[in-house]
């Protein structure tokens, strides 16, 4: 088959988008088919060289496969799904990559445009269920506007801030005869993809910095997505500036820097919560303030004055009021700040950072890592499969306790080395996720963190990795119930364990139906080996480890409080 | 919420279908109603523009004005209170005509709200006036209390700012970098 080429011959407008998505450098979609899709799965089916199809269990699988593949690759994820149920499958993962800034484009049919708005079978109302939680979203009602959609679509995705879109299909679109002729859209009158820099804003803000004698860098998702961590880097020695990570920022500095002081939040590092109420000037870069990073607004960063450099004018002053923002990309309004700052050195600053490190270390981490006696701790687990890759694997995690114990102890050498689902706290979003990240990193071992709630939410994605034979490493952090629920209703809720205990199936046995060899280990001396035996073995492997009930995670601040109220599980 | 005004929020757009819902269900998030709407067709070709008053503070207008801008289709979002505005809004009165004629100062109640008779028949009258809420409302009152009102409509905001031109051109201008 041609790709790439202007056509003089009739083309139907599935073969028409299918050739736009390979103008794109699309090489990879997941999707599942059905009835108003079916002549773009034939259109793929003409196509099958140049462009794999991932054929998942649930569209649901789908939109979170192409969200892992997007957040690793850094490129645009692409699903394909039917009308009706196809696409209302995908609203969750929709939402989830707008929450997440991910770039995603999901092509779904619709019905015959002359059936729109007639309660036809498998119709639904797309553009409007979809608005809500999309970037752009549009209905191309006839062939001659797919290769512009297309094109208009990919360039919305993944410039500016990305986020996703959706594209909904008619089938006599899809159907109608027509001349392939690419269309390039590299600019749209009403979208301002990257505000200009304001300078004398970029000076009030050197000059803050120059005079700040505590200084304090907050790094989030925008760095990573403007490809800026060198440029990132490069400010904070300048400058010698500690800095604190968002969750989704984590991997942006490597976590042996010297300089990142570890993560901020609910469940962040004690001491990038509580020098967030020390610092004298706040410079926040590609992060937006969420409640789960700030805890009660009206005691935040009050003593401090706040730079906010951000992409997205929106995000400046939405949360927390700040005293100057810059906004642009980062990529570029870092380098231009750096020429404006004087070299400093903060080393007694800096110190404070390490005393609480050390009490974080032995009130809370080093029980949880390196516990000697009693049972498995989920901090082991992690610390352990973290240790045996030496740093080099992608971690993705489901949502629960087993994303913030794996995203506190896992440890990253590289970008786009996490994947977890920030924004939206998706159950569900890790396995999924995984396969996506596999395609996106082949040569990376993928390590993916589950509880047993969010396993059971997508487990239909093991004939997923079956079919396509997808070397995921599954860590199954067991502990029969919903673990981060239950630690709420403990701490808040006098016990009353409401809903969250879980009587589960035999998970090597379902995991072995599917192909996929597993262990169950409960017992510490057996984790080294069977972690070596599932990295070391080739294709997928299910590793459930067994935990008590009663897994609490701490650090821990309570909803709504003041950041510097730090719970560490020895309060009476 | 504190100090809740009347703002009045300008939006330059696309005409684009499905623009309204993208635009509404920002309010909708924020649990803003949207007192008055009004869409129509700018100075500038092929540009819309939306006018919608809603009460809130000035942070909430700030927040909302910004989302509404980020929509890839919207080319421009401003607020502004009433003191930077010239605007108006239309109201048209259904009464009936014996009832009117029986008014023993038909002339006093023209001229003091400015009426204007755009038709009649023997059985009613429909009135128009222009001017601010505060006027169309008096009137209302005025006629519902001495003679009744069959029919009542009023249009959504107008406005215009105190500038000389459209601001839309300045943003127009901004982005020819």
């Amino acid at each position: 088959m041609l790709t790439n080429y202007k056509s003089t011959k009739l083309l139907s407008g599935s073969y028409v988008l299918v050739e736009s998505l390979l103008n794109k450098g699309m090489n990879i979609v997941f999707g599942y088919p059905g009835g108003q899709a079916i002549t773009i799965y034939d259109a793929l089916y003409s196509y099958k060289n140049e462009l794999s199809h991932i054929l998942v269990r649930h569209e649901q699988g789908a939109i979170h496969a192409a969200q892992g593949y997007a957040r690793v690759s850094g490129k645009i994820g692409v699903v394909i799904v039917t009308s009706g149920p196809g696409i209302a499958n995908t609203i969750t993962g929709i939402a989830d990559a707008m929450i997440d800034s991910t770039p995603i484009v999901v092509i779904s049919g619709q019905v015959s445009s002359d059936l729109l708005g007639t309660d036809a079978f498998q119709e639904i109302d797309v553009i409007g269920i979809t608005q809500p939680i999309t970037k752009w979203t549009y209905q191309i009602r006839n062939a001659n506007e797919i290769t512009w959609a297309i094109s208009r679509a990919f360039y919305i995705a993944k410039t500016g801030r990305p986020g996703p879109v959706v594209l909904d299909i008619t089938k006599n679109a899809q159907t109608e005869q027509i001349f392939y002729n690419p269309v390039d859209v590299n600019s749209i009158r009403s979208y301002v993809p990257v505000p200009k820099l304001n300078k004398i804003s970029l000076q009030s803000a050197a000059d803050l910095i120059n005079l700040s004698k505590k200084p304090f860098a907050l790094v989030g998702q925008g760095v990573i997505l403007g490809n800026a961590e060198k440029e990132l880097l490069n400010f904070l020695k300048y400058s010698d500036i500690p800095a604190a990570t968002t969750m989704l920022g984590l991997s942006a500095l490597p976590s042996n820097e010297p300089l990142n002081v570890g993560m901020l939040g609910m469940h962040g590092n004690i001491a990038a919560n509580l020098k967030t109420n020390e610092c004298d000037v706040l410079i926040a870069i590609g992060m937006r303030f969420d409640d789960r990073v700030t805890g009660n607004l009206n005691t935040y960063a009050k003593q401090a004055k706040i730079i906010h450099f951000d992409i997205d004018p929106s995000e400046i002053n939405k949360n927390v009021k700040v005293d100057i923002a810059i906004l642009g990309d980062v990529k570029k309004t870092l380098p231009a700040l750096i020429k404006l700052l004087t070299k400093a050195l903060h080393t007694n600053w800096r110190n404070t950072f390490k005393s609480l490190l050390k009490q974080e270390i032995k009130a809370v981490i080093k029980k949880e890592i390196e516990p000697q006696v009693g049972p498995l701790k989920m901090g082991e687990v992690v610390h352990k499969v973290s240790e045996a890759t030496e740093g080099n694997a992608v971690l993705v995690t489901d949502v629960g306790q087993n994303q913030i114990i794996g995203i506190r102890y896992f440890k990253y050498k590289q970008t786009r080395s996490l994947v977890t689902s920030g924004g939206l706290g998706t159950m569900g979003f890790g396995l999924p996720a995984a396969i996506g990240a596999k395609f996106a990193a082949p040569n990376r071992t993928i390590c993916l963190f589950v509880g047993d709630g969010g396993f059971q939410m997508t487990i239909q994605e093991l004939g997923t990795i079956m079919q396509s034979n997808i070397d995921v490493k599954i860590i199954l952090l067991n502990n029969n119930c919903l673990g981060m629920v239950r630690q709420w209703q403990k701490l808040f809720f006098k016990e009353r364990y409401s809903e969250t205990n879980m009587d589960n199936p035999n998970f090597v046995q379902i995991a072995a139906a599917y192909g996929i060899p597993g262990k169950s280990v409960s017992k510490r001396e057996e984790l080294d080996v069977t972690i070596h035996e599932m990295l070391e073995r080739k294709g997928p492997y299910l590793l459930e480890t067994k935990l008590l009930q009663e897994t609490m995670v701490y650090p821990m601040i309570p909803v709504g409080s003041c950041i510097t109220n730090i719970l560490l599980g020895n309060e009476k | 919420m504190k100090n809740k005004i009347l703002y009045t929020i300008t939006i330059f757009s696309e005409n684009t279908v499905g623009l309204l819902n993208q635009v509404a269900i920002i309010f909708t998030r924020r649990g803003l109603n949207i007192e008055t709407l009004s869409v129509s067709t700018s100075a500038l070709k092929g540009i819309h523009k939306f006018t919608i008053t809603t009460f809130a503070d000035e942070e909430i207008i700030e927040n909302i004005t910004k989302q509404i801008d980020k929509r890839v289709d919207i080319l421009k979002t401003y607020y502004n209170t009433d003191k930077d505005l010239i605007f108006q809004e239309i109201a048209l009165y259904k009464v009936s005509t014996p009832n009117l004629l029986i008014l023993k100062s038909t002339e006093d109640i023209v001229r003091k709200y400015n009426i204007r008779i755009l038709d009649m028949t023997e059985v009613w009258t429909v009135l128009e006036k222009t001017g601010h809420y505060d006027e169309t409302q008096a009137l209302f009152s005025e006629l519902s209390a001495q003679i009744g009102v069959f029919q009542f409509i009023r249009s959504g905001r107008i406005a215009i700012t105190k500038s000389n031109i459209e601001r839309l051109s300045d943003m127009l201008d901004s982005n020819r970098n």
